[in-house]
Order: C-alpha cells, then structure tokens, then sequence
C-alpha cells in the first residue's frame, strides 16, 4: 500500500467525524477526495484545508444524499470535477431516537432517507462510472444497531440493518465487474454523534466494552480503508464490526 | 448513418465490450437466451450505445430490448427520428 493512487474518491458526509477521517485516509493514499456535506461548509472546508495542507487534493460538495436530484447533481459535479467515482463510501448518518411509541413518521422517514436511501441514490448514481472502469469499491457504514438492534432506535437500526442487505444483494449484482461492495458496523465511537447523548450514556457503555473505551474515527477509517483498497479485493458482500468487542 | 452502418458497428462492439463470438451474432438473436449476456450485460451494452452513438436511451426503453436487431432499431430511431 506504499504507492500513492490517484483514483477518485466520493465521501459523503465527510465533513465531521468519521467521514472526516476516512476522507483524510484516503487523501493520503493519493486518492482526489470529494467531501461531501449537507449544511456545514466550514466543517468541509476544513477537511479539504487539511488534506491539501499534507499535499492530498480535495474538494467540498454540498448535496443532501437522500434526496434524488441532490445526488444526481453531487455525482455530476464530482465526475466533472475530479473524475469518475472509483470508491465509494457512504457515511453520511444521522439519528432521531425516540421509542416507537412516541416515534413520529417524520423521524422515521428523516432517519431512513439519510441513512439507507441515500446508500441506494450514491451507489446507483456512480455504478456506470465504476462498470466502465471494471473497478470499484463501495464501503458503506453500517452500525452495531443494524446487527442487534438498539432500543429507542427502531428507526436507525432498520436503516443500518437496511444497508447490510442491500451490501449483500448489490455485492451479487455487480462482483463480476471487478466492483466489491461491504459494509462496517461501529459500535461506540467518540463523534459528535454520540457526544450527544452525554457523559453518563457514554460510561454506562464502556463498562461493556471489550476495550474498556470509545473507539475513536480513525480506528473506524482504518477499517474503512482496507476494504476501499485494492489488498481488500476479495472480500465482498460482507460487514465488518469495529466495536471493540461490544457485542461480543 | 444507414441502418447496415449501425448493424456492423453494433457487431462490433458487441464483439469488442462484451466478448461475443462474431459467427453468434444475428439481428434475431436473443441476448439472455441465444447469446448468454447477463441482464448486467445487456445494461453495459447500452452504455457503450450511449458513448458509441452519441444517443440518450432512457431506462424505459432499454428495458424492452431484447435482440440484437431491437437495439439496432432503437439505436436508428434515436439517430434518425
Ligand atoms: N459515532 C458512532 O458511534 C457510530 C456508530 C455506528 C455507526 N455510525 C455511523 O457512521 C457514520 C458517521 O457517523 P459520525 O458519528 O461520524 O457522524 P457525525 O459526526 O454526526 O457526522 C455526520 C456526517 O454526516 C453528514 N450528513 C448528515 N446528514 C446528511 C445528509 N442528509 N446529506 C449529506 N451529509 C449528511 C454531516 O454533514 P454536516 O457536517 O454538513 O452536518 C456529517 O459530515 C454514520 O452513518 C453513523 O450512523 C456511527
């Protein structure tokens, strides 16, 4: 993995958390990174300063991926841009827990539009570029909510279990194209994501951590990485935990 | 471009993109059926329309083709009116 390769990569939403770090992986691969965003351009801006601050090359596109035309003209712009999309990796998440008793159809729909349709829209929306190519990778990220199921998340566990299904179905379609399609599922990592639910939420899940802490972004990228690289290229279909022992 | 035209080069490059064998090749074959190309195959063979003959085929009317000789036709409609 030492030789630098300048393919291009298509993050969506990379501009916090774990996208920001799989984003600035990827970078120093060599890969031309476009950092997807929906409403935080200084939060992008930052990652494309960052990365080309180490000499990588990047660029910030706005684009809400669960909405159709949004995604049609993300794509476009980064294949004008930068070039065909070679790896794929759909991050962008959101949650809106609640029990499904009080859960309101909008935070359902919110929750399944950002998080799962938004895999269906990307991957659609870049498959004949990586077709023609006969090379792809998609990564896209699940979560341990997806594998057993979070009370208060009917919503988000739907959507991540969602995209484990479609990572199989999709991995089917196109494996003999050269295309490889997988999925990683965290478990608890230190992002904004999670800082919001609190200090105490955060304890009280550690204590059932293999590891004994929060898994950080990058150790999430790590994983993220491997399977977007050429080393990963007979794995397929499959969704890899990084929790840290969590649901052991 | 006449219709013989648009026949040799879509030959062509079903002989070049998607490996088919020449001698296989006629305008009533089947592309599932008598010539073994996948759906996925079918959908790469109308890209490398779209590229070859500067045409648009929307998905609606890719999904209906299913010889050699209805994509020909589709390829001539889209080139000719
Ligand atoms: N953190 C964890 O413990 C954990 C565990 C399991 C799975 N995951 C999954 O890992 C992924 C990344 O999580 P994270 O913790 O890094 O999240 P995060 O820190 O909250 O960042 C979310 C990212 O997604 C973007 N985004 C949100 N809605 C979007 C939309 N509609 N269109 C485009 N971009 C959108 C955000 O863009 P803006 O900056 O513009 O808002 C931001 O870049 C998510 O899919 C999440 O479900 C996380």
């Amino acid at each position: 993995m030492s030789e630098t390769q300048e393919r291009v990569a298509l993050v969506t939403g990379g501009s916090r958390g774990i996208g920001r770090a799989v984003a600035e992986l990827l970078a120093v691969r060599g890969h031309h990174v476009a950092v997807n965003y929906v409403s935080n351009q200084d939060a992008a801006e930052e990652v494309v300063a960052a990365i080309e601050g180490v000499g990588g090359i990047a660029t910030a596109v706005q684009a809400d991926v669960g909405d159709e035309a949004a995604v049609a003209g993300l794509v476009e712009n980064v294949e004008s841009t930068l070039g065909p999309v070679a790896v794929l990796i759909n991050n962008a998440g959101i949650t809106r827990d609640d029990l499904i008793l009080r859960m309101k159809p909008d935070a359902w729909d919110q929750v399944i539009a950002t998080n799962l349709r938004s895999v269906y829209l990307c991957s659609k929306a870049v498959m004949r570029g990586m077709l023609r190519a006969r090379w792809g990778r998609i990564v896209s990220l699940s979560s341990v909510a997806g594998v057993y199921g979070n009370a208060g998340q009917a919503n988000y566990s739907a959507a991540k279990a969602g995209i484990i299904g479609l990572t199989k179905a999709l991995s089917k379609e196109v494996g003999s194209r050269g295309i490889t399609v997988n999925a990683v599922a965290p478990g608890f990592i230190a992002t904004d994501m999670t800082a919001a639910l609190g200090e105490a939420a955060a304890d009280a899940v550690v204590d059932k951590i293999t590891l004994g802490r929060l898994g950080s972004p990058q150790e999430v990228a790590a994983a993220v990485g491997y399977l977007a690289s050429d080393d990963a290229s007979y794995i397929t279909g499959q969704t890899i935990v990084v929790d840290g022992g969590l649901t052991l | 471009m006449d219709r013989s035209e648009i026949e040799a080069k879509l030959v062509d490059l079903l002989v070049d993109e998607l490996g088919l064998e020449r001698d296989d090749i006629t305008m009533e074959a089947k592309f599932e059926e008598d010539l073994d190309v996948d759906s996925l195959g079918v959908v790469e063979l109308l890209m490398a329309l779209e590229d070859n003959f500067d045409v648009k085929i929307p998905d609606e009317e890719a999904e209906k083709i299913t010889t050699v000789g209805e994509a020909a036709e589709l390829v001539s409609q889209k080139l000719n009116g």
